[in-house]
């Protein structure tokens, strides 16, 4: 019996192997390269959130005089930079024209060479790394950058708490992480601060030792680009320990679950972010109000109905995803690769426009928020540039 | 049947394997999931053996794996990486210390002999202990050595935790097909030859093995250093699957997945390590993620279907295999032709009986 | 005085984890006392306590909900040993333990999906959520209560085991699982007993643990089961006090370890420390040498 159950199993192998995707007519497959699990799983549920709620507001797309009917492929690249290959593969054999995605730089990185060989364009929503998209034609972003955003939070904590001594807490082999930590290191050095390093291994949960030495070493700001699981647990400590120098940290910390962590208590967090609600009303109460109908939207956008940044990104990059389809004429991967660099939108968080060496997006300004542990909202600070 | 004419036959299922390969290769397109399945199927089914090796053909309980494997990556990705890229992949070292790198082939062999060297370092301590004591050991070993290679004071060579990239890779599927097959044979022909009985005799019963004067020292380290050489190529093929790698992936939880590959195959039974990889890596990354997306069928809602139902799923399967065919696919059994033959002789006898 | 006051906060958090390192490492310490298993599971189960506790606190009071996850944890690690484990109970070693990895497995995908990836917040629980002044650190109530808890509940245990017939019967079935059957006790009952005890211990620890670090994720209990286990082994396996001893030698190395700057090492040097104890004294601190039988 256990015999003829292996013969039949080899026998789907084989089977499976020779199985191929048939694509309906008329219908243009847009793939959402998101973590739903993992260390950046809410990150990549509320990225993925914008992407829907901007089909269901655009659901058809007219190409070259045919109307297309726009279908979404998602699959989770569950924040594994080892995952991520199957999973673009897979991806890339479902037939998609285009990818739009991922939070997190690494498994963007990791998957980038697949849509390379299947000659399928990337579009990286919130991806900062500058590693994603150097030296290669098919991935583009419409963020910025880490270099930018690293010097623009070095500048701000320079500008407006006159710091001279930074603690930086990033994540053992995260790209995004590292990276940042290492752009703001630089430019904050550059501005004649001194900065204290320190690395967390993942699944770290004690994180009382790390502000230990922040206070020790007597630091004016503590600068920790991580993702939002640890970001929760880093807000609770410092509260604990009262510390009252304050929290700085990148993009991926302009969460509500940020702001669950930080209501009622005493910190200051202070962010970087792409978006900043209220800047298009518009926008604002169409997502909330299509967010507050479904549960499971609900459920993915942390509970509540606030609008983070990369819901934003990710509702801005499945439109320039369109015009770039619109211009490209056909449902063709490489036609839609070619014509992304000439592809411009105008979206809600800003004008979209691709430089033409590497594909990333022209953006010179970031929004600097604060967390306001009364109301449990984001307070806008300032528009910052690099100075 | 003799055994001539049944050697005959394997080597002709092995060309018709390859065969298949191109074919395959030729219809789908070069990115197809099927294609990736079976290359990495390829990767795990040689780290699978080598596993097995050590744990079902040894008794060794050795939880090390992802350690080698992960020291075999990382010495293949930091050898061949172009000289020219080092600059953009050692962006925050400087570009590094290394400044040559090496064919492909002279990777693989390093990382193996690299994995395999510190396998003979760690075993001088580890091999004395038994049983349990022994896979915790190694366990916490493979997390050493993770940690090891993602301290930022080593980054010149090992990029600190940072991503190692733009290597060398493969583009066909035959290219791990073929590595693999030459080193599963290298270890088969180990298997049948003198230490191979002699592994199994100290897996059988080590007190009975020493009076039959098998030196136990020298066996066990030979076969945890043969395990972790292939285990270490076995990285360094997968680096080149993956493009690009990190020491953070090697967790222990990677340890876990070729342990079950192994059991699920058959403690002591290579080909049937070989079907669990493809049978495994198959259903996880391929087949079952249909349970991730919500379907209707014909206006029904298929209710419970959502994004991490194919891993409950694919764990409840995992634990039937192993509270219900505790043997596994093959027991200790090898696919073989002669075996074939006898299962469809058996099968007719049967069916003459019922008649 | 500035010494004390740099270096005070290390030794808290590291008291603090130590003790809820001991209570997880107990019930690794009985069940390899008794099945000589390397339970793989229980820091999933101590995980799967979090997160019952995070969804009842959504729909009832704490009163009730605290009780529940104790009554469902404890539930939870019996249907695993009846499961997973007591079908196996006569097959090699190495398939038990399989099968715990599997269990594991397969509880940190239920976990996935249940909560759909995203971290769960821990609830508040007042008195020990609450922030404390010790000296010159501040830190949660928690800190202080950990260690103070852990004591008590480790010597009811220890009454338990060296005072009542249960008892008797748990030391027997240690130091001779065959014998022990042999002379009328019910060896399933008792290691049903074990599994408990384990269980509840690891609930009480959750609560504490994770009133300290308040996000469950799926994998959450994987690394302080680890640790809890090697605490285990450092204490010797099998023993209640050596186990407690190593949890609190772990929890405060760990943190000194982070304290000097060698944050990439912290979980590396546990097992460093493990090795280093199997190697020079492979009984473990408190163990009993046990010979080999032909």
């Amino acid at each position: 019996m256990k015999k003829l159950v292996a013969l039949a199993m080899c026998a789907a192998l084989c089977l499976g192997g020779v199985m191929t995707v048939s694509a309906e007519e008329n219908v243009v497959k847009i793939g959402v390269f998101e973590p739903a699990s993992g260390d950046n799983g809410a990150g990549g549920k509320q990225e993925t959130l914008g992407i829907q709620y901007a089909n269901s507001v655009a659901p058809t797309v007219e190409i070259g005089g045919t109307e297309y009917q726009v279908v979404l492929e998602t699959v989770d690249n569950e924040s594994s930079a080892e995952k991520a290959p199957s999973a673009a593969a897979d991806l890339v054999s479902r037939g998609v024209s285009v990818v739009l995605g991922t939070y997190g730089s690494g498994a963007a990185i990791a998957a980038s060479d697949t849509f390379a060989q299947a000659g399928v364009p990337a579009i990286g929503v919130t991806c900062t790394n500058p590693q994603v998209t150097e030296g290669n034609t098919h991935y583009f972003r419409i963020c910025f950058l880490d270099p930018f955003q690293g010097t623009v939070l070095a500048n701000f904590a320079k500008d407006n708490f006159e710091a001279s001594k930074a603690y930086v807490l990033t994540k053992l082999g995260d790209d995004y992480s590292a990276g940042l930590g290492h752009y703001f290191t630089e430019a904050f050095e550059g501005l004649g601060g001194e900065v204290i390093s320190d690395t967390f291994p993942e699944g770290n949960a004690d994180f009382t030792s790390y502000i230990t030495t922040a206070v020790n070493e007597g630091v004016d700001v503590i600068f920790a680009p991580t993702s939002t699981e640890a970001a929760q647990l880093i807000i609770d400590t410092a509260a604990s320990q009262g510390v009252s120098v304050p929290l700085l940290a990148g993009d991926t910390w302009d969460s509500n679950v940020i702001l669950n962590a930080a209501e009622g208590k005493d910190v200051q967090v202070y962010v970087t972010t792409f978006y900043q609600e209220g800047g298009n009303e518009e926008f604002d109460a169409g997502i909330k109000e299509w967010i507050n109908a479904d549960s499971t939207n609900l459920a993915n956008n942390g509970g509540d109905d606030t609008v983070a940044a990369v819901t934003a990104m990710g509702y801005d990059a499945y439109f320039t995803a369109l015009e770039a389809l619109k211009n490209a004429g056909s449902t063709d991967p490489a036609a839609v690769n070619e014509a992304l660099w000439d592809t411009t939108y105008t979206g809600v968080t800003g004008e979209i426009a691709f430089e033409s060496e590497n594909g990333d997006a022209i953006r010179d300004t970031a929004y600097v928020k604060v967390a306001n542990t009364e109301t449990g909202a984001w307070d806008f600070v300032a528009e910052q540039g690099v100075n | 049947m003799s055994k001539k004419k049944s050697m005959t036959i394997s080597a002709i299922l092995f060309l018709a394997l390859i065969v298949i390969i191109v074919v395959l290769e030729r219809m789908l397109p070069p990115t197809h999931i099927a294609l990736a399945v079976l290359k990495k199927g390829c990767i795990y089914s040689l780290v699978a053996v080598s596993m097995n090796l050590l744990n079902g053909f040894t008794g060794l309980f050795s939880l090390g794996q992802a350690g080698f494997m992960l020291i075999g990556a990382y010495a293949y990705a930091v050898l061949t990486i172009p000289v020219a890229d080092r600059a953009s992949v050692y962006m925050y070292f400087d570009g590094g210390i290394i400044q040559f790198s090496v064919p492909v082939f002279v990777g693989l062999l390093a990382s193996g002999l690299l994995a395999a060297l510190c396998a003979w370092l760690i075993g001088l301590p580890v091999l004395r202990l038994k049983s349990d004591y022994l896979a915790i050991a190694t366990l916490g070993f493979a997390e050493i050595i993770r940690a090891f290679f993602q301290w930022d004071k080593l980054g010149v060579v090992t990029n600190g935790s940072n991503m190692l990239r733009k290597y060398p890779t493969f583009s066909t599927t035959l290219f791990p097909f073929l590595v693999s097959a030459a080193c599963i044979g290298v270890m088969v022909l180990m298997i049948n030859s003198s230490y191979g009985r002699a592994f199994k005799a100290i897996r059988d019963d080590e007190i009975a093995a020493e009076a039959m004067g098998i030196n136990l020292a020298k066996h066990k380290r030979m076969a945890f250093c043969v395990s972790s050489f292939f285990a270490g190529v076995g990285g360094g093929l997968l680096a080149m699957y993956q493009t690009s790698i990190q020491a953070m992936t090697f967790k222990s939880s990677m340890t876990y997945e070729i342990l079950l590959i192994v059991v699920i195959g058959g403690l002591g039974s290579v080909t049937g390590s070989c079907l669990a990889s493809f049978l495994f890596i198959a259903s996880s990354e391929w087949w079952l993620r249909f349970l991730d997306t919500e379907m209707t069928i014909g206006g029904f809602k298929v209710p419970l279907l959502r994004s991490g139902f194919r891993k409950v799923v694919f764990s409840v399967i995992i634990m039937v295999i192993v509270l219900f065919a505790r043997r596994g696919i093959m027991g200790d059994r090898e696919f073989s032709v002669d075996g074939i033959c006898r299962f469809f002789k058996n099968l007719g006898k049967k069916k003459e009986v019922k008649q | 005085m500035d010494f004390i006051s740099k270096n005070l906060p290390y030794l808290l958090a590291g008291i603090s984890v130590g003790g809820q390192y001991a209570l997880i490492a107990i019930g690794y310490t009985m069940v390899y006392g008794i099945l000589r298993l390397i339970n793989f599971a229980h820091g999933d189960i101590f995980m799967v306590a979090a997160l019952v506790t995070v969804y009842a606190t959504t729909s009832m009071p704490l009163y009730l909900s605290i009780p529940l996850t104790l009554v469902v944890t404890v539930a939870l690690g019996l249907l695993v040993e009846r499961a997973a484990y007591k079908p196996l109970r006569n097959a090699p070693r190495m398939s038990v333990m399989i099968s715990a990895i599997g269990v594991s497995y397969l509880l940190q995908n239920l976990a996935l999906y249940v909560t759909g990836g995203l971290a769960q917040t821990y609830p508040a629980i007042p008195f020990i959520s609450g922030t404390v002044q010790i000296g010159p650190a501040t830190t949660k109530m928690v800190t202080l209560v950990t260690p103070v808890l852990t004591i008590v509940l480790v010597f009811a245990l220890m009454q338990l085991i060296n005072h009542t017939k249960i008892g008797m019967a748990m030391r027997a079935a240690a130091n001779d699982f065959e014998t022990s059957r042999l002379m009328g006790i019910k060896v399933d009952n008792v290691i049903s007993m074990t599994f408990l005890i384990g269980s509840f211990l690891a609930a009480v620890g959750s609560l504490l643990y994770f009133t300290n670090y308040a996000s469950v994720v799926p994998t959450s209990g994987a690394m302080p089961g680890l640790k809890a286990f090697v605490a285990a082994v450092f204490g010797g396996i099998g023993s209640i006090p050596g186990a407690v001893i190593g949890a609190f030698i772990i929890g405060i190395c760990e943190n000194i370890i982070k304290g000097l700057g060698w944050t990439t090492f912290s979980d590396a040097f546990t097992f460093a420390l493990l090795i280093v104890i199997l190697i020079v004294k492979p009984t473990g601190l408190f163990g009993e040498g046990a010979t080999d039988k032909v």
